[in-house]
């Protein structure tokens, strides 16, 4: 069974297509990713996922459950982390904790098992008030919260944006742990590099879904042999590699340049062109495409 | 639920520093302080004394008119001219100018002429002011009588015929009095509006609220536990507004006090309504915080709180039937100086309750259609 079920949704805020005809499904169990840009629409979807914004055309079903009719359903079984921290600043940790516990019909005792992990590391602090709390510890308290109704499905909207390399790497250990729970775990992030760590993910830009599989495929889909090009004067190499008849696409990419060529061209041939150009130290070596490549030769 | 759900509404509201404190002092000073400030009776008139006669008839009434309590000595001239200049610097704010040949006049013809010329930048001030020394210059007339035989000094803006006024129901005219229980009014106003309207968009700029919405907890109970300490302060606020103006201004209201609480009851349920409204349109504290200042003001000025509602031109006064403060302000103010009773002041009663009903649906309307 479908955790998530989307059929064509459509939502526009004025002018602006936030979503244009997204459809997908999500499968009991699974850590989905959505991957894009800012403003490619991953927030409204989880607002009309999540039952807080209706769609303009277009059906979603959470478990089953319709996401227009069957709401007061969907919100018994979802947990929902939205992008902003937005817990009660003014109330302690452990406050929250209860009061989201309480909302939700539950106690902290009987669904403790489900957030252990996450909240030992802030209980220490449970009696600060959480606005005073550090992003990371922020962030544990805002899954905690989600987490404590041991809900069906999570929706994690942006979770590590914003948050230090190694919290991030914290953060999404605690997913693969609370995935082996059972839980459904919905989560978008601009951040490509967390691509891998899902089960299958979703490619977005300006609200279309652009493809969708697992880390794996969508990185051996790649259709054409990825270049990483240096040279001694990088100032200077994009301008002659756009030059070059046979490239393809070229973008920076940290401290190389991603190439890939058209009929005709060869590396060899490109190493040439470019020592032709006056350039030196002329590295071309050819490399495994990440998520990133993927997407930028898809929304190109 | 609901218990939960006031519980933290009540930790929220006692744990912030500022809103806490301000529910308890904003009644004190309101109902202490500003029955001082607002006052209108006017007191220590400047004088400017023109006194061209030097006879003992004029100095006996230049000391009477210092002596009356109103007014304060502040220049003596020779002529006119220079006691004007006194006003123009702000110095005096009524020239007194008694002529050459009072005496002699008042003696021979039995009766003379005084100028009384008021500075009217402030109205009140110079109006009042004026009569204040028509006054004076006529209880003078009857004192002289007997010595000149029969002689009379008439004032130039003496305009007061000999009319004997009782004011009923506050027979000194005092106007704290009168403004204690509009203070109320205005107290009741404020702290409903601004602590529902700001509440509710604190929570949406601070995103908790999208947390309850994917919650089971129901708008309307969420709505519910928002409005339940509201009310309670609104109680906390009258108890405070009465307590202190009894103590401090001697003003307790002659009606019954199940009156003052019915009429309290309904409105509360006005201001929180209006304010309710107000956060369902706003997306931020600041934009609430205009709109709704925006509003009270017309409001407040409008309501008879300052100025009586029948001295406003016709079209206001008609506009003002919609004002919801003023039926709550006229209300008080019949139970405190009148002690109206609940069966006369039917008419206000239904108004407030109409108002109450608008508001309240209104805000549940607009909040859905929000969402």
């Amino acid at each position: 069974m479908s955790a998530v079920i989307v059929d064509q949704l459509y939502k526009s805020y004025g002018k602006t297509r936030a979503l244009n005809g997204v459809s997908f499904s999500v499968d009991e169990g699974e850590l989905y990713g959505i991957i894009g840009p800012d403003g490619a629409g991953k927030s409204t979807l989880f607002r009309v996922l999540t039952t807080l914004m209706l769609a303009d055309k277009g059906q979603a079903q959470v478990m089953g459950y319709d996401v227009v009719k069957d709401y007061r359903k969907i919100r018994d079984i979802i947990g929902y982390m939205p992008g902003k921290f937005s817990l009660y600043q003014d109330l302690t940790v452990e406050e929250n904790l209860r009061f989201f516990a309480t909302v939700f019909n539950t106690t902290i005792e009987e669904n403790y098992h489900l957030i252990a992990d996450i909240y030992k590391q802030i209980e220490p602090f449970k009696h600060r008030k959480a606005g005073k709390l550090s992003g990371g510890m922020k962030q544990k308290l805002a899954l905690s919260c989600a987490l404590i109704h041991k809900p069906k499905v999570l929706f994690l909207d942006e979770p590590t944006t914003g948050v230090d390399p190694v919290s991030r790497k914290e953060f999404w250990g605690m997913l693969l742990k609370l995935k082996r729970q059972g839980i459904t775990i919905l989560v978008s992030t601009p951040y490509m590099d967390e691509a891998s760590l899902c089960d299958r993910i979703a490619l977005v830009q300006a609200g279309e879904f652009l493809q969708v599989d697992t880390p794996r495929s969508v990185v051996s889909r790649y259709p054409a042999t990825l270049l990483a090009v240096r040279s001694g004067k990088m100032h200077r190499l994009l301008g002659d590699l756009r030059d070059y008849p046979h490239v393809n696409t070229s973008f920076s990419f940290g401290t190389a340049f991603h190439v890939t060529l058209r009929e005709g061209g060869s590396p060899d041939d490109l190493k040439a062109y470019l020592m032709q150009k006056g350039h030196s130290d002329v590295a071309i070596q050819a490399i495994l495409p990440s998520v990133e490549d993927c997407f930028m030769l898809l929304s190109k | 639920m609901l218990k939960y759900l006031l519980e933290k509404e009540f930790k929220q509201i006692l744990r912030n520093k500022f809103l806490s404190k301000l529910i308890f002092v904003m009644p004190i000073m309101t109902i202490v302080i500003f029955p001082f400030v607002t006052n209108q009776d006017v007191q220590d008139v400047k004088l400017a004394v023109v006194d061209q006669d030097h006879s003992p008839l004029s100095e006996r009434l230049v000391q009477k008119a210092s002596d009356s309590g109103y007014f304060r000595l502040a220049d003596v001239s020779p002529t006119y001219e220079e006691a004007m200049r006194s006003v123009e610097t702000g110095d005096a704010d009524i020239v007194f100018q008694i002529p050459q040949d009072f005496e002699r006049d008042l003696y021979r013809d039995g009766a003379a002429q005084v100028l009384i010329a008021a500075n009217s930048v402030n109205g009140t001030r110079g109006a009042l002011g004026a009569q204040y020394l028509a006054s004076v210059v006529r209880d003078y007339n009857q004192e002289i009588r007997p010595l000149s035989g029969g002689a009379n000094t008439s004032a130039v803006a003496e305009l007061l015929p000999d009319v004997r006024i009782r004011y009923r129901f506050n027979p000194e005219l005092e106007y704290k009095v009168f403004m204690v229980p509009g203070l109320i009014m205005m107290l009741l106003t404020i702290l409903g509006c601004a602590l529902t309207a700001l509440n509710i968009v604190g929570e949406k700029e601070a995103g908790t609220i999208e947390q309850i919405n994917v919650s089971p907890v129901s708008k309307r109970l969420f709505i519910l536990a928002k409005l339940m300490p509201n009310w309670i302060i609104g109680f906390i606020a009258l108890a405070f507004g009465m307590t202190f103006g009894w103590l401090v201004h001697g003003v307790a209201p002659v009606g019954n006090l199940l009156t003052i609480l019915l009429f309290t009851l309904v409105y509360v349920f006005v201001t929180t309504g209006i304010g309710m409204v107000i956060s369902n349109y706003s997306d931020t504290m600041q934009q609430a915080m205009f709109v709704m200042f925006f509003f009270l003001v017309i409001m407040m000025l409008t309501s008879g709180l300052f100025t009586p509602v029948e001295s406003m031109p016709l079209w206001m006064q008609r506009a003002t039937a919609i004002n919801p403060l003023q039926y709550f302000a006229g209300a008080m103010r019949l139970v405190y100086l009148k002690g109206s009773g609940f069966a006369e002041m039917l008419s206000p009663f239904g108004w407030l309750c109409g108002f109450a009903l608008v508001f309240n649906v209104w805000a549940v309307v607009s909040y859905k259609k929000k969402s």
